[in-house]
């Protein structure tokens, strides 16, 4: 069993906005130090040259005309809101 | 004896319609009552709405009478793995940050299926947000195994294999991306179809990751997947990554016999693989072989590379497609939250489950600044490499066969460890990698009796032959006549 | 010690479509709050982005207008960071392979005088890549609320190269941009509606110095004053900072157009880390040169080269030029109106008098006024016959612009038509007016011509107006050379 050197948990988890308990910080690090040791053997491929693959079917130019269809009613966009008012959603107070 | 009801096909079931010897009200009946019968023990449903599929029941038999009926699917219950939109049904992906949120619109396999006249019923259970092989990460509880209730059904499709194994629904949708359908499949003894990518619409399917996901069916027969992948197929303007492909006529194309070249990739049978898998496998080998089929072994190099390069795609695909779940449109909101950055920190933390987690945690971590060229870059590269094993692999043979899961049906809650549990997708998440169609069809059982999985793999978009080849292995065997007792 | 500011723009330019960039949900602003959603829009499980092909139109189109490369090929990229404006918490954009690279803006520096055309220059552009607009937080004393009618808008962001280095500058730059975006008719870069906003980076250094000093983002520039004068205050605090012994952080800040003050965000927040990595939902744009070709067939001229086109065909001052060319109708119009009368400066003058203060005064944009370029000519043509007298012809053109009348039937109608004065009449006037203006007489028989003004005043008002103007200056003229 091994903990990922680099995985700076408490870091990741901010980036992620995910709220980690002390329980789940120590086995996600054993855990995921297990798949990060897996994963290190993709540094013996050569990829010299290779392209990367972010399509499985290259195709380009996919878009649709700018002819505008209606939306959903705001009832329905904000049905399944926890929170509203005045048809909008309300959240904490954002400061900027 | 006559078959159940609910275990027949819709071959047979669509004759019986035909000839109005049954009608679909009696047919939906049927399942509602299998379903209050056994589901306490399957538990494969997160919801169903009954008066609505009774209610399209009734439209179907209204249109059947007027001489309208749509074809062989009009008026069979199929149920959606609960991942896929249905308009004013919920849609949970099996996790606690959906558990009360009602979809507003349709995914396309949903409108294609009611334009088929297919009867939309029953939110099938999954791994939560299709993460996982045992379905045993759903925020609802763990579906078992018709086979055997103390083992899983598979995943993360769980919920659509054993539902159809234990007689609950006709039909299924589930979606794959690693394995998700045809893993499930085998370990419940059904016909489950993984397509090529783009074939099937994605719009309405919950994002896991997006360049791997497919939709798929889950049928008891060969014929029936073919039915159901006709009625699924084609291109979605509404999907920028639906492809643009002749649909044919698979149920027709079933006929077709040719002595194919079937490649054995040696990287798939190695350690790690059921004794009775193995065996079971090689059986179906001799069977094409004595079809007359050539018979090749062939080598896919990359197969190593495959589960890292998945797991880093993946989960960075994910991590991001599920930053949506957020607590403020929709979905578990976590309350006394101080801030919005705590909001969103509170209601994930309390919406997802621990799978989820470690899934974002390490796709976050393989984007994050500095890491993306060793991680995911890298893994697009040999995702490159992967793809152009299978298509070296296809200018000698025409399809590949292999075994679909390494080992049948395990125990429920046997596997802990999250590494030994990717593990299960070895022999699946290459074909994802590489955008392709493959299917899984019974091949036997273990001593035990749990269901043997073989897996064909095609290529791009000739489904059709894959179905063609799997046809002509089922019509000689009769796997697929046998049920599970319940 | 002397200081140099270094100033590079960042400009978000909304497109005009009649649908969101990634859905088809119609685009607009001024609706009521969430009716310009769809699942798309709201990120509900499941939905998927597809490109709109009018935005792609518009963004190859401003780049090819600024003299940008275009990117043969460019790919989508999603931009990782949870805001609640954010449906998707990313935002779909351009990283590495933006639309348009290059490119400059040119710009027109304040001349000596007002009618004097000052420097230009060429601003240069680092890149344009296309984006999703976000939503709107409208903030309350104890909550924000969130109105998604703007995600998903199509919103270019035009990157400067950080080579302006005064308020006046950054004001001449956005000017020149605006009109542009205007011209091409890729928006209508309404600030008010947040069609175009504006951040800019600030930093001072001494005055021969190559590196470039600390880094300050300016924000909430939301009019093209408010950058002038947001972007002068910051130089001026920067230099305070250092003349003082102080030293700049690097930070960004907020500048209140009200007060004319700046106020450090502070940036507590963790540094940025987007993640960005391809969008798997979006395919590739590859743009041809038949694509570019049909698209650079519906570039029009830009301000600057119209201006020294009218300059050099019709002969008219830069000041008239100068008011035109910043509205591409108002420039059409005179146009029209110059070929029809054949007198461009007069037609021009008024253009830029009288129909923009009576179209000012009515809030009346052109496109729904009432007069046309032939209206113009033809008042121009009465006034050159001395058929309509300056004062009437203001009358004249009053009323027209009112009524939508022609020059000549509202002339006939007010009786306005000059009556020829007698020659012997206006003789008298204008001895009248010589003898009573002893002081003038002796001032223009010492050379000053502006004395002549002086009776010129007193012979119209005996006249009540109805004197040709030309006419009493010959007959002055000629009855001084006679004394």
């Amino acid at each position: 069993m091994s903990s990922a050197p680099d995985l700076d948990l408490d870091h990741v988890a901010k980036l992620a906005r995910l709220a980690l308990t002390p329980a789940e910080k120590a086995s996600f690090s054993q855990q995921l130090g297990d798949v990060l040791h897996h994963i290190e053997q993709l540094a013996k491929v050569d990829v010299t040259g290779i392209e990367p693959t972010a399509h499985a079917f290259p195709v380009v130019n996919v878009w649709a005309d700018d002819v505008a269809r209606p939306g959903l009613p705001v009832e329905a966009a904000l049905r399944n809101a926890p929170a509203q008012r005045d048809h909008m959603i309300v959240v904490p107070k954002v400061v900027e | 004896m006559a078959v159940d009801l609910f275990f027949k096909s819709i071959a047979e079931l669509a004759a019986l319609l035909e000839a109005k010897t049954l009608s679909s009200t009696e047919l939906t009946s049927a399942l509602i009552a299998r379903k209050s019968a056994v589901e306490g023990r399957v538990k494969a449903f997160n919801s169903s709405d009954d008066a609505d599929a009774l209610a399209q029941a009734a439209a179907s038999d209204a249109r059947r009478a007027a001489g309208q009926a749509r074809g062989p699917l009009d008026g069979i219950p199929v149920g959606l793995k609960d991942v896929i939109s249905v308009s004013g049904q919920p849609l949970t992906a099996s996790s606690k940050m959906l558990a009360n949120f009602v979809s507003p619109y349709d995914a396309t396999v949903t409108v294609n299926l009611k334009r088929a006249g297919a009867v939309v019923w029953g939110r099938l259970n999954c791994d939560e947000f299709a993460m996982g092989s045992s379905t045993e990460n759903s925020a609802f509880g763990p579906t078992a195994n018709p086979w055997d209730l103390t083992r899983v059904p598979g995943g993360s499709s769980g919920g659509s294999a054993a539902a159809l194994a234990a007689g609950e629904v006709i039909a299924a949708l589930g979606s794959d991306t690693g394995g998700s359908i045809r893993q499930p499949a085998a370990l419940c003894g059904v016909v489950g179809l993984k397509p090529t990518y783009g074939l099937v619409s994605r719009y309405g399917l919950v994002a896991f990751a997006s360049s791997l996901d497919q939709i798929g069916p889950f049928a008891r027969t060969v014929e029936d997947a073919a039915l159901m992948l006709g009625a699924i197929a084609g291109h979605d303007p509404l999907d920028s990554t639906s492809f643009k492909a002749e649909i044919p006529d698979y149920r027709a194309g079933l006929k077709q016999r040719r002595p194919w070249r079937l490649g054995i990739p040696k990287e798939y049978f190695g350690a790690g693989l059921d004794p009775a898998v193995g065996a079971a496998v090689e059986k179906a080998i001799a069977f094409y072989k004595s079809q007359g089929c050539e018979i090749k072994e062939v080598s896919l190099p990359h197969t190593q590379y495959c589960l890292d390069t998945y797991y880093i795609i993946a989960t960075a695909e994910a991590s991001s497609n599920l930053a949506r779940f957020d607590g403020i449109r929709y979905g578990h909101r976590a309350k006394g939250a101080k801030d919005v950055v705590d909001l969103y920190a509170q209601s994930r933390a309390e919406g997802f489950g621990a799978e989820v987690k470690r899934r974002i945690i390490l796709g976050t971590y393989v984007l994050s600044s500095g890491y993306y060229d060793a991680y995911y870059l890298r893994a697009q590269k040999v995702r490159t490499l992967i793809r152009q094993d299978f298509l070296n692999a296809y200018r000698e043979v025409d399809a590949l066969l292999t075994p679909t899961s390494p080992m049948p049906a395990f125990k429920l809650g046997e596997k802990s460890d999250p590494l030994a549990l990717y593990l299960c997708d070895i022999y699946t998440i290459g074909v994802n990698l590489a955008g392709l169609p493959a299917l899984s069809v019974p091949c036997g059982f273990t001593p035990g009796g749990l269901p043997i999985g073989l897996q064909l793999i095609g290529q791009p978009f000739r489904e059709a032959d894959l179905l063609a080849m799997a046809h002509t292995y089922e019509q000689a065997h009769d796997w697929h006549t046998r049920h599970p007792q319940l | 010690m002397n200081y140099e500011a270094v100033i590079g723009l960042e400009v978000h330019v909304q497109i005009r479509t009649n649908s969101k960039v990634f859905s088809r949900v119609a685009a607009g602003y001024g609706q009521p709050e969430n009716t310009l959603t769809d699942p798309v829009i709201l990120a509900l499980p499941g939905a998927l982005p597809v490109m709109n092909k009018a935005a792609l139109d518009a963004i190859i189109k401003a780049g090819l207008l600024l003299g940008c490369d275009i990117a043969p090929i460019c790919k989508w990229d999603r931009k990782n960071y949870f805001y609640p404006d954010s449906p998707k918490n990313y935002q779909i954009s351009q990283y590495d392979q933006p639309m348009c690279l290059g490119g400059a803006v040119e710009i027109e520096l304040p001349g000596a005088a007002r009618n004097v055309m000052g420097e230009h220059k060429k601003i240069p552009l680092t890149r344009i890549h296309l984006e999703e607009d976000v939503g709107k937080l409208n903030h309350f004393a104890a909550d924000s609320l969130v109105d998604y009618n703007r995600a998903g808008t199509p919103l270019m962001e035009i990157v400067s190269e950080p080579a302006m280095h005064t308020a006046d500058e950054a004001f001449a730059y956005l000017t020149s941009l605006r009109a542009t975006m205007i011209y091409g008719g890729i928006s209508d870069c309404d600030m008010e509606k947040g069609q175009l906003r504006c951040d800019a980076n600030i930093s001072i250094r001494p005055v021969g110095q190559k590196e470039l000093g600390v880094k300050v983002e300016l924000k909430n520039l939301n009019s093209i004053s408010y950058v002038r004068d947001g972007i002068a205050h910051e130089i001026k605090r920067q230099t305070a900072v250092l003349e003082s012994g102080g030293t700049l952080v690097q930070e960004t800040r907020d500048y209140d157009g009200q007060t004319g003050l700046s106020q450090s965000l502070r940036s507590k927040e963790m540094a940025h880390d987007y993640r960005y990595f391809p969008d798997p939902d979006l395919m590739p744009v590859k743009v041809d040169e038949v694509w570019k070709a049909r698209l650079r067939g519906e570039c029009p001229e830009l301000p600057f080269a119209k201006q020294r086109r009218l300059i050099e065909s019709y002969a008219v001052p830069y000041t008239i030029t100068s008011v035109l060319v910043w509205d591409r109708a108002l420039a059409d119009f005179f146009e029209a109106a110059a070929k029809l009368s054949g007198k461009a400066q007069a037609v021009g003058n008024w253009i830029v008098n009288d129909l923009l203060r009576e179209l000012g005064a009515a809030k009346l944009t052109l496109a729904a006024a009432k007069v046309t370029p032939a209206h113009i000519a033809g008042l121009v043509a009465l006034i050159d016959a001395g058929t309509l007298l300056p004062n009437a012809a203001k009358e004249v053109f009053i009323e027209m612009f009112a009524t939508g009348e022609q020059p000549g039937a509202v002339m006939e109608r007010k009786g306005l038509k000059a009556v020829p004065v007698d020659t012997g009449e206006l003789e008298q006037w204008c001895r009248d007016a010589i003898a009573a203006n002893p002081k003038s007489l002796a001032d223009f028989k010492a050379g000053k011509e502006s004395a002549l003004n002086g009776f010129k005043g007193s012979v119209m008002k005996a006249a009540k107006g109805k004197a040709d103007p030309k006419r009493v200056d010959e007959t002055l003229r000629k009855l001084l050379a006679a004394m």
